[in-house]
């Protein structure tokens, strides 16, 4: 495993809520890809904790582009580099409204069409820019602004949608485990052709957590086996350690629950339809790695 | 060389004079074929440029911005409602001062579906910060989308270009073209905020109430800036090619009473039309307007104007007779709404116009008496 750089491409200025696990993440992404990297930005939190003009708080070249086009943008760009000679690093980093809604159209293309990029989703869980409304990847059970209730239809399976493309390398991570989140952007920036890591972002306000448990929770979204870690390469899929621990002896599903505010009186058959939901995707994701589907 | 081609192919063979590093574009009635035909060059290797075949419009434009912010040539056409699903995309073309080039073949609207010559299309994107052109030969339309390239970069100007043909009427027709090489008419592209990952910095960043006014004013600048800009390209086109345009193109206007002003190739119609009118006693011109934006000066003083619409703004009345109007406030008009959706209109019809004019009117061709 290599050593994680010591230089920072995210300046101590960002606009980011306390304990905001989207800019760690950013922080891992940018010192495994350097300085020779564009970051193309949709509409999400990034385009706002970046800074406001004339600032910036990154360290590399930021295109904000509008909500739907980021992996259409970043198809140009990234031809336009080739075109050019150059090997510059293509990375959308983009919130999931900004991929399992609005944008699921414009990134399809790009990764059907072999863009050579590298696609980052961080996940919330919600819109968090706009005060935290549904997304189609809220789970079940949360509360939004736009659910009250609790949101009553499943989170988008967006990680099947983008594995039906066939591309060379797609990952999950969460920065609660940073090494492994570290290596896969490695990993992902050295394959060519496109590249999908899907990262779940623990968001204290929207998730009504302390600013001080973002990193705990997201371990729990691991342990508990809520979020699992894994990377397929050119096909072969392959469990990461921290969720091999995890699915051997898992932890309670309330305990990932209970600490967080979003959960607040979840109902029972909605716990319940999340533990299913849990169980067939490990069962699924178990029968992948041994190749057997 | 002489050649004989269809207004889609003029664009494409100029493109392809143009060298564009990346070409994104998706197809739609009744512009494929500049699309295909670009998609032959550069798999033939007559062309070499990046052919990006997206997903939808939305991407098409946004590839272009992608592309061009790296300070490339970029390219690409449209129509319709591929022009309409771009649009969010062409404010943002325009906001970052990229001067993408691109095509775009007139089309009505629908429902219901109809594939046939409307402006409305390009109307509505009157406000997006594009230079618009409107042609109405094959031999303009090549000739306008090579002196697009050099005015869309111009480090004056900055913003995108959007040249407008009539579907099928112009589109599809074939007529005597004359290619050109280009040599430096077009100069290479340099575009002074390109991304440099040596020097980075954001781009487009949250802007506030105190900032993004400034933003606004400066594109206004350039738009103002544009028309010298532009009579530079087409003078200076004229030099090199021997073929001279200009804001407007002008049959027998100096002496004229009455002029029939319109877009497209319905000046070309109403060039026929002036003709039968003098032979009848009736001085008569064709004003044929090339600039929609920037809006030109026009010189119509002391003449009745024939306006023909092939667009209209609901509510309020035809497009071309609107802007003219907002610049000519006391200018007699006559503004006939015609050839929507295609609906045929022949010379015999704008004659018919302008003989029974009604000053300060509105006239729907086909529905009013």
């Amino acid at each position: 495993m290599s050593e994680i750089p010591k230089e920072e491409y995210l300046e101590k200025c960002t606009t980011a809520c306390a304990g905001c696990t989207s800019s760690l993440t950013l922080r891992y992404v940018l010192k495994a890809a350097g300085p020779d990297t564009v970051l193309v930005v949709p509409a999400c939190c990034t385009s706002i904790l970046q800074g406001i003009y004339p600032n910036t708080a990154f360290n590399v070249p930021v295109y904000n582009i509008a909500f739907a086009a980021a992996a259409a943008c970043a198809s140009g760009m990234s031809e336009a580099f080739a075109s050019m000679g150059k090997k510059t690093n293509v990375i959308v980093y983009a919130g999931d409204g900004g991929t399992v809604d609005i944008g699921i159209q414009a990134l399809s293309g790009a990764l059907e069409r072999g863009t050579d990029f590298l696609y980052i989703c961080y996940d919330n869980e919600a819109y968090g820019n706009t005060g935290m409304q549904r997304s189609g990847a809220t789970p079940m059970g949360a509360r939004t602004t736009t659910t009250p209730g609790g949101k009553t239809d499943a989170k988008k399976d967006l990680d099947r949608i983008v594995a039906a493309h066939n591309i060379p390398y797609q990952a999950t991570a969460t920065p609660a485990y940073p090494k492994d989140l570290y290596e896969k952007v490695k990993t992902a920036l050295a394959t060519p052709g496109p590249s999908f890591i899907h990262v779940l972002v623990p968001c204290p306000p929207g998730w009504r957590i302390a600013s001080d448990m973002s990193v705990t929770v997201g371990k729990l979204a691991v342990k508990t086996g809520s979020w699992v870690l894994w990377e397929r390469k050119y096909g072969e899929l392959s469990i990461s350690s921290p969720s091999k621990g995890a699915m051997k002896k898992r932890a309670p599903l309330r305990d990932y629950l209970s600490v967080q505010g979003r959960f607040k009186g979840i109902s029972d058959p909605a716990v319940h339809e999340l533990e299913q939901a849990i169980e067939k995707n490990l069962a699924e994701l178990a029968k992948q790695e041994a190749g057997e589907c | 060389m002489l050649t004989v081609a269809t207004g889609n192919k003029a664009v494409a063979a100029a493109v392809k004079e143009a060298k564009p590093a990346v070409v994104a574009a998706y197809p739609i009635t009744p512009q494929t074929e500049v699309v295909e035909q670009i998609a032959e060059y550069v798999t033939a290797g007559d062309m070499d440029a990046r052919y990006i075949p997206v997903e939808s419009e939305h991407s098409a434009m946004t590839a272009c911005i992608g592309a061009s912010i790296t300070g490339v040539r970029s390219f690409t056409a449209t129509s319709s409602h591929g022009l309409l699903y771009m649009h969010e995309m062409l404010h943002w073309a325009a906001g970052a001062r990229l001067p993408i080039v691109m095509a775009n073949v007139n089309r009505a609207l629908g429902p219901g579906w109809n594939v046939w010559a409307e402006h409305s299309d390009a109307f509505s994107q009157r406000d997006t910060g594009w230079l618009q052109f409107f042609v109405a030969t094959v031999q303009e339309a090549y000739d306008t989308t090579l002196m697009a390239f050099r005015i869309a970069e111009d480090t004056g100007i900055l913003l995108p270009v959007m040249v407008n043909m009539d579907g099928f009427l112009l589109s599809h027709i074939m007529q005597s073209l004359e290619t050109v090489e280009i040599g430096d008419y077009i100069p290479p592209m340099v575009l002074p905020h390109k991304i440099d990952t040596e020097n980075p910095t954001g781009y487009g960043a949250l802007t506030g109430p105190n900032d993004h006014y400034k933003f606004r004013w400066d594109m206004e600048r350039a738009m103002r800036h544009s028309a010298s800009v532009i009579r530079d390209a087409e003078e200076e086109f004229a030099r090199r090619f021997g073929r001279k345009y200009g804001p407007t193109d002008e049959y027998l206007c100096d002496d004229a009473d009455v002029l029939i002003v319109s877009m497209g190739t319905l000046g070309k119609e109403a060039e026929v039309s002036v003709d039968i009118l003098r032979k009848e006693g009736i001085k008569a011109g064709s004003m044929r307007v090339r600039w929609f934006r920037p809006f030109p000066e026009l010189d119509i003083r002391g003449r009745d104007l024939v306006v023909l619409d092939r667009g209209y703004s609901f509510g309020f009345g035809g497009v071309l007779t609107d802007s003219i109007k907002s610049r000519y406030r006391d200018a007699p008009i006559f503004s006939v709404v015609a050839g929507l959706g295609g609906q045929e209109v022949t010379y015999d019809d704008i004659a018919e116009f302008v003989r029974n004019r009604r000053m300060g009117e509105e006239y729907w061709f086909g529905v009013d008496a």
